[in-house]
């Protein structure tokens, strides 16, 4: 093959300070539907856990569906699926947050039963007889501990959910995949933009695995 | 063994009356009849699976029974125990000791003990510290108290679960095999703390292998058999003259080692 090709690194880095201003929207589909999907995650994984079957099986079914479907085609519903209930338009950034909340949060489900199902029985059976309530026993010995067991899991749902968030350029939300697009139609510099829009979601993704081993490493001090 | 024989006349802190307790098809309790007394220091022993962990940990709710009575302190439990105030009475009042230690690794030794006062009894966080300082220096341990339990050796750590069931000023201490779980040369150590708590005259009911602490400290051994209480008596009767070939042979076998 002829290789005529030459790697424009002065395109490259031109097309930074354009791509950046997608960050912002990455970040905030990411961290805000993380958030929700946490508090989500909470309580349908505490739901997963209960022995009544009418707080169970709706926690159940919410897991395998939003576990089991492509968030791609959940944000897609979402967008032009769910106007058409509402009878108005869903604002793209909404759609995009909320996609990432219910996705993440039937993941994070999982990992919350996993991870409070992981304290050895003693655990609690030593706070009972202590006295505390089974409420008590959940909140001072079972979470801190558990919580603590959650951290990796947690980190490596944070970071697919970021990289999700590259599918909602097809919903317009103007992050860093869709700034790319916009860009390269313009310039159609393609190898420069997505090898800029590649290392930055690294940037994030490897800030964040930093930021999280540091707390791990915390976390692990006198165990 | 100069210890304090209970007050006849006093109620019985244990009552059990035809307790039955069944895992599916499994007896694992049969018409359990107990009683024990204010100050009475009460050893149950017994092949491991015969039921006696079972036994004890009916008595503060961790195991529910089908059938029978049992009352603590003067509140009943009732069978197919579901969580009630009674329970709750109960386990605030009765302490355990458990074979694995389950101190909580994510707390300082002090707050291990510090803890249940606190949320359970109300306890401002200064009278709760000087308790556990208190019971951690009787224990031996007064100077690990700002460690974590991952820190300390098995020893140490059956000795803080100790102050952590002390703090709490339980009526009745319920043992579950303290000493299985530690390598030999801890056993006495805590065997030690046991035995001061008896001499206190804290009511005790204990499920060990440790057969010469048992006659030591015992003012009444229970033998059981597969469920069933088929020996009973001082320690002196029990272990120089069983009356029961089971027990005979039990110790036979404990004994010869």
């Amino acid at each position: 093959m002829d290789v005529t090709f030459q790697f424009d690194w002065q395109a490259a880095f031109a097309s930074i300070p354009f791509l950046i201003k997608g960050i912002p929207y990455t970040l905030l589909i990411s961290f805000g539907g993380l958030a929700i999907g946490f508090l989500i995650g909470i309580l349908f994984g505490l739901l997963r856990i209960s022995r009544l079957a009418w707080l169970k099986i709706p926690a159940v079914a919410y897991i395998e569906i939003f576990r089991g479907t492509p968030v791609l085609v959940q944000v897609l519903f979402i967008f032009y699926g769910l106007p058409q209930l509402l009878g108005g338009p869903i604002n793209a950034l909404v759609a995009g947050i909320a996609a990432i909340a219910v996705n993440s949060g039937a993941y994070i489900s999982e990992i919350v039963r996993g991870g409070v199902q992981s304290i050895e029985r003693g655990q609690r059976e030593a706070g009972l007889s202590l006295g505390l309530s089974r409420r008590q026993t959940f909140r001072y010995i079972i979470w801190p501990q558990a919580f603590r067991r959650m951290i990796p899991s947690l980190g490596n749902q944070g970071i697919i959910s970021i990289k999700d968030t590259s599918l909602f350029s097809v919903i317009g939300v103007g992050e860093l995949v869709r700034q790319g697009q916009v860009y390269i139609a313009t310039t159609f510099n393609a190898l420069e933009v997505y090898l800029m829009v590649a290392l930055l979601y690294l940037a994030i993704t490897l800030t964040l695995s930093f930021v999280l081993r540091q707390l791990e490493r915390r976390g692990l001090v006198g165990q | 063994m100069t210890h304090e024989k209970s007050t006849s006349g006093s109620d019985p802190i244990v009552r059990m009356d035809k307790v039955n307790k069944h895992f599916g098809s499994l007896h694992v309790l049969k018409d359990i009849d107990l009683s024990v007394s204010p100050g009475e220091v009460v050893v149950i022993i017994g092949a491991s699976g015969s039921g006696k962990s079972t036994l004890i940990r009916c008595i503060n709710g961790l195991e529910e029974f089908q059938q029978g009575y049992l009352e603590v302190d003067g509140s009943q439990l009732v069978p197919h125990g579901k969580a009630s105030a009674a329970l709750q009475k109960i386990r605030t009042e009765v302490g355990m000791v458990f074979q694995q230690f389950n101190l909580f690794p994510h707390l300082s030794v002090l707050d291990n003990v510090t803890l249940a006062p606190m949320k359970v009894r109300g306890w401002s966080r200064e009278d709760a510290i000087e308790t556990a300082e208190r019971l951690l220096e009787r224990v031996g341990i007064s100077d690990q108290a700002a460690k974590h339990p991952g820190q300390l050796s098995g020893g140490q750590q059956q000795r803080v679960a100790l102050a952590r069931a002390l703090a709490m000023e339980p009526r009745l201490m319920l043992f579950d095999e303290p000493t299985s779980a530690l390598d030999p040369e801890m056993i006495g150590e805590v065997l030690d703390a046991m035995r001061e708590l008896a001499k206190e005259g804290m009511t005790m009911l204990i499920v060990t292998h440790e057969m010469g602490f048992a006659r030591e400290v015992a003012d009444r051994v229970i033998f059981i058999h597969k469920g069933e209480i088929t020996e009973e008596g001082p320690p002196e009767e029990v272990f120089d003259s069983p009356r029961n070939e089971r027990t005979q042979s039990f110790l036979s076998r404990v004994l010869k080692h």
